[in-house]
């Protein structure tokens, strides 16, 4: 994908250049309780974009003066393999994954009922096996599914997707081209059943107009999203109920 | 890894409590109004040995930017502009608990979102900074030192950014027969500036906003969104910071509460820095 010239991102039929409406997700598939030494672990798959998580915790912290007393301490690592992306990708992390480990802790961490563990640790891991567009909501999602796995009480799972703006059309759920080429990239991450957004971030230049459209446009990818993530946990519980 | 930090401001209770409370008679512990920025300052040029450079102070948040200017090649997808590196760095000198090291998340965290703002707002004309179109361009190094932390670091490291953008004059070129030299002993244009850009961050308090807190405010901020604008109100970046969560008409309020601040600092930033 490492053309000099920009794409035209929205053909002359209105489509964009994967075949998709501007309001169209792209396909999506997960599943949890995919690793076996984790406590609690997720795969995600948005288009083309692959993310694998994994839940250690909660669990005794080391070293010890990380412990926090009132609450549980979260480390969060967001990691792209070398071969996720177009060219080899350095496995040493990169300031954009430093950003985007952050981004994603503090996200994660106001889902957590970090209070019900004091003076303990809860690791959540994320590679990026695939990176193509939306890997950081990807990988937050794919946290938080994981997270949910691992049976730590949570105020509900996050469900996240990008808008942003592509040949002057607001658009749901960016692909490479977009986001390459696009002006603006939103990414928009939720915890729906509370109206509360966990993460919020933006790159690139949209008016206020379109800012509010394209929010509402995310508000309403995400109750998608939402829906099929609660269908993943369901039933992952169906099938345990027909095993026993 | 990235990890929940231990050694962030403790706060005591009280004094939360009597912040919700001053806060409910629409006043601020430190006697500003919810939405009132605090006194910006800038002297420009004050690292002479800089290409440009200015030292911003926002109420007692005092920050360093210097620009020096770097012959380079430019990178292979963009032939045709120069490069723009932006870093901040959070100095030992400016808190207690800041240590000294390479960059923390927090530094590499502000480093990105002060140049997704100029980037994205395209403030400085890249296209400009072309020395042998393909060949030689300029790399743009702003250099960011937070040298007193006294809250709201990333308002003011934008606002150091562009004063110093504005103040930085370009190497004289010279043309010779074929070639163009650089002479760097001598100044020539001024560096290619469109408008400014500048970041308002609006902290959330229970169910209070308030705009650029400072560094007790912010010991009790649930979280805070910063936005970034250009001078005709286009939105050119956001960046939620900190653990709590926004509803949908909270991220609208914060907007149009962000908007109206960068207005008057647009207007004080034109007037200091003397730009139409």
């Amino acid at each position: 994908m490492s053309q000099n010239q920009k794409p035209k991102l929205i053909l002359e039929n209105g489509l964009r250049t994967d075949g998709r409406k501007p309001d169209e997700l792209r396909p999506m598939k997960m599943e949890i309780g995919v690793l076996k030494n984790a406590d609690g672990s997720s795969i995600i798959e948005v288009g083309n974009t692959k993310i694998i998580a994994a839940v250690y915790g909660p669990k005794e912290i080391h070293p010890r003066h990380l412990a926090l007393p009132g609450r549980a301490t979260i480390r969060v690592r967001y990691h792209m393999m070398p071969f996720s992306t177009d060219e080899r990708k350095s496995p040493s992390p990169s300031r954009r994954e430093i950003e985007i480990s952050k981004v994603i802790r503090e996200a994660l961490e106001s889902s957590i009922l970090v209070e019900q563990f004091p003076r303990s640790s809860i690791d959540v891991f994320m590679e990026v096996i695939q990176a193509d567009a939306g890997t950081r909501l990807a990988s937050l999602m794919a946290a938080s599914l994981a997270v949910v796995d691992a049976g730590i009480p949570v105020k509900d799972i996050i469900a996240a997707v990008a808008v942003g703006k592509a040949d002057g059309v607001i658009v749901l759920d960016l692909n490479e081209p977009e986001d390459m080429w696009g002006e603006a990239d939103l990414p928009v991450a939720m915890m729906p059943s509370i109206n509360q957004v966990n993460l919020i971030q933006m790159n690139g230049n949209l008016t206020p107009e379109e800012f509010k459209q394209a929010i509402d446009l995310a508000s309403r990818g995400i109750q998608t999203i939402y829906n099929m993530e609660k269908e993943t946990l369901k039933s992952k519980y169906i099938e345990f109920k027909e095993e026993s | 890894m990235s990890v929940t930090p231990s050694n962030e401001n403790i706060i005591p209770l009280i004094k939360k409590e009597s912040m919700l409370v001053s806060l409910e008679h629409g006043i601020r512990q430190n006697g500003r109004k919810p939405f009132e920025y605090r006194p910006i300052s800038i002297t420009l040029g004050y690292a002479k040995k800089a290409d440009g450079s200015a030292l911003v102070k926002l109420g007692d948040t005092t920050v360093l930017a210097g620009v020096k200017l770097e012959e380079e090649q430019p990178f292979e997808d963009t032939p045709n502009q120069g490069n723009l590196v932006v870093n901040v760095e959070l100095l030992p000198l400016a808190y207690e608990t800041f240590e000294p090291g390479p960059p923390d998340e927090n530094a590499i965290e502000l480093s990105r979102v002060v140049d997704r703002s100029l980037r994205d707002s395209k403030s400085i004309d890249l296209t400009k900074l072309v020395i042998e179109p393909g060949k030689r361009v300029w790399t743009v190094w702003v250099d960011i030192y937070v040298l007193d932390y006294s809250g709201n670091v990333l308002d003011a490291s934008t606002i150091a950014a562009i004063a110093a953008l504005y103040d930085t004059k370009l190497p004289k070129l010279l043309q010779e027969g074929d070639s163009i030299k650089v002479i760097k002993e001598e100044k020539g244009e001024r560096m290619p500036m469109n408008y400014p850009v500048v970041t308002v961050t609006v902290g959330k308090i229970g169910k209070y906003l308030i705009v650029d807190p400072d560094i007790e405010e912010e010991g009790i901020l649930d979280t805070r969104l910063s936005i970034s604008y250009t001078p005709d109100k286009r939105m050119v970046g956001i960046q939620k910071f900190g653990i709590g969560t926004f509803s949908m008409q909270e991220i609208d309020q914060v907007e149009s509460i962000a908007r109206q601040a960068s207005a008057k600092i647009l207007e004080e930033l034109k007037k200091q820095l003397g730009i139409g």
